[in-house]
This record gives C-alpha cells, sequence and structure tokens, in this order.
C-alpha cells in the first residue's frame, strides 16, 4: 500500500490483455481486493508500449507500479512488449507479471528470459481467476516492496 | 521432485526463522543455507565443496551479506545466461528506496523487506511460499539447465 506522509494513494496498475471478459473479471476483482488500485487497460502490444512512453493519446499516462502482461495479443505480442520493457532504462524497472493461459514450457522459459517478475497461468474457473487476482493484490501491492515513481525516474 | 529453495543469509536467527516456517507450510521443500555471498555463488556454480549442489528453483537473498553483498551476488546471478532464469527475492531489513531501485535495476524479480516482529516475519516467508512456489510457474528444472 502506497502512503505519502501518512495518506494513501492510488497505486497504478496497467492490464494488457485483449480478451474483454478477462479484462471484467479483472476490474472486478482488484475493486473487490482493494480500492486503491487505479487499473489502466491496453488492449495490444503496440497500444501498451504507447501507453508506457506516453505517446499519443497517452500523453498523459501515469507510470503503472505493476504491469500485467498477458502473451498472446493483437499488432505485437507480448514476449516483444516484455522484451521492449526490459531493454528500456526507464521501463525496466517496473515488475512485469505474465498472466496467459499459456502453460507451455517454451513460453514460460522464454519469458524468464526476457526477464518477466514472474509468471502466472489465468485459472480457468472463475472464482480460481479471481482468487489468483487477489493473491497478485496481496503479494505484488501490499507485500512486495515496489521502487518509487521518484526514485526509478532519478536513475 | 522436491522443491529447491537456496536461502542466503547471514542471521542466525533469520535462518531459523525461515527454516520453521518453510517447516510448517510444506515439508517437501528443501532449503539449503548458504551465510555469505561467495558461498552463494560456489553453491550456484556447484564449485568447492559445492559440486553436489541442487539447482535451486528460487533463491532467497539477503543485501547484507559477509565477503560479497547480495547486491553483487544479484548482479552475478543476473549477468550469467545459466543462472539468470532463477526467480530471485531479495528478503532483507533495508526498507531504503536506494537499495528497492538498485535491486529492480539489477532484474531482482522481486523485493521484500523483512518484518521485525517474528509472526509477522513467519507470515511473510508463508507468503512467498504460497505465491512464489504454489501460483507462480517457474522454468523446469530440465529446460534451463
Amino acid at each position: 500500500m502506497k502512503t505519502i506522509e501518512g495518506k494513501y494513494i492510488l497505486t497504478d496498475v496497467l492490464l494488457v490483455e485483449d480478451s474483454p471478459g478477462d479484462v471484467r473479471l479483472t476490474q472486478e476483482a482488484f475493486r473487490d481486493a482493494n480500492l486503491l488500485v487505479n487499473l489502466h487497460v491496453a488492449t495490444d502490444g503496440a497500444d501498451a508500449l504507447a501507453f508506457l512512453r506516453r505517446q499519443g493519446h497517452h500523453a498523459d499516462a501515469p507510470r503503472p507500479d505493476l504491469i500485467l502482461l498477458d502473451l498472446n495479443l493483437p499488432k505485437m505480442d507480448g514476449r516483444q512488449v516484455l522484451a521492449h520493457i526490459k531493454e528500456d532504462d526507464a521501463l525496466k524497472t517496473i515488475p512485469t507479471v505474465i498472466l496467459t493461459t499459456s502453460e507451455a514450457e517454451a513460453d514460460i522459459v522464454r519469458s524468464y528470459q526476457l526477464k518477466a517478475n514472474c509468471y502466472l497461468t489465468k485459472p480457468v474457473q472463475l472464482d480460481e481467476f479471481e482468487g489468483l487476482v487477489k493473491s497478485i493484490n496481496d503479494f505484488w501491492l501490499t507485500k512486495a516492496k515496489l521502487p518509487q515513481q521518484r526514485v526509478s525516474l532519478a536513475n | 521432485m522436491s522443491t529447491e529453495v537456496l536461502l542466503v543469509e547471514d542471521s542466525a536467527g533469520d535462518v531459523r526463522l525461515t527454516r520453521e516456517a518453510f517447516r510448517d507450510v510444506n515439508a517437501a521443500i528443501n532449503l539449503s543455507v548458504v551465510s555469505d555471498g561467495v558461498e552463494a555463488m560456489e553453491f550456484l556454480r556447484n564449485q568447492g565443496e559445492y559440486i553436489h549442489a541442487p539447482r535451486p528453483d528460487l533463491i532467497l537473498l539477503d543485501l547484507n551479506l559477509p565477503k560479497m553483498d547480495g547486491r553483487e551476488v544479484l548482479a552475478l546471478i543476473k549477468a550469467d545466461s545459466h543462472l539468470r532464469m532463477i526467480p530471485t527475492v531479495i528478503l532483507t531489513t533495508s526498507d531504503a528506496a536506494a537499495d528497492i531501485a538498485k535491486s529492480y535495476q539489477l532484474q531482482v524479480n522481486c523485493y521484500l523487506s523483512k518484518p521485525a516482529q517474528w509472526d509477522a516475519f513467519a507470515g511473510l516467508v508463508k507468503n512467498i511460499i504460497d505465491f512464489w512456489l504454489t501460483k507462480v510457474k517457474l522454468p523446469s528444472q530440465r529446460t534451463t539447465q
């Protein structure tokens, strides 16, 4: 939970997901788990990078504290998006969690090679999907220490 | 095949607490412990007395360590094409913004600070086990050797 001088402030999460159903489920699960999460959605890889680089209509986009990235995406796939994030000095410190239906060993290995912070597979069952989003919220947004915006931008 | 975790920690008390928390949650996890950075690299590279050491599925790494500190160990792990895929979690008393930023720049998988209270510490170790060893998909040993 992010605080500044004792006040809670919103945590920005970027969800890169092309399935409207999964977007909706993720939004609902975050709403139940943590009202202080501001969830932004990009529906393809090119849009995700434009958001992260504040290009086009994303000129005022916040820098996300956490990125949830699907692998199979239109325009530019998640592997390419991940490679771009982790090669970019301004972006690579943002924890990037792969969230995909793929359980293929090749995808898991490739994602860790590309420096994904962790790899999660989407459960098929609704309540398990919800539970996983809650685990992500609990682990990454309450337990893990994330780089502060100020510090990570200054370096 | 049992899950292998390497704990790099020089505080005997923290090692003991971590061992107990692992034992309580899942006795099938094999926790190996080394107490300085040089030993950690020997373990990971199967050198010296660690020639038969297992390849860990997860590394828990303290920052302030004797001989070679955790930042250097992290940099060596992430620069090594055989080791970089092993998820490495910093577990330290430091919550300095500079340490957090530096660790993410060195491509740490995740940064956690140790709570001062022992029950909170045990709780955090349980969270690590639950998240990293049951939810997260790790690369299998076979494909990462």
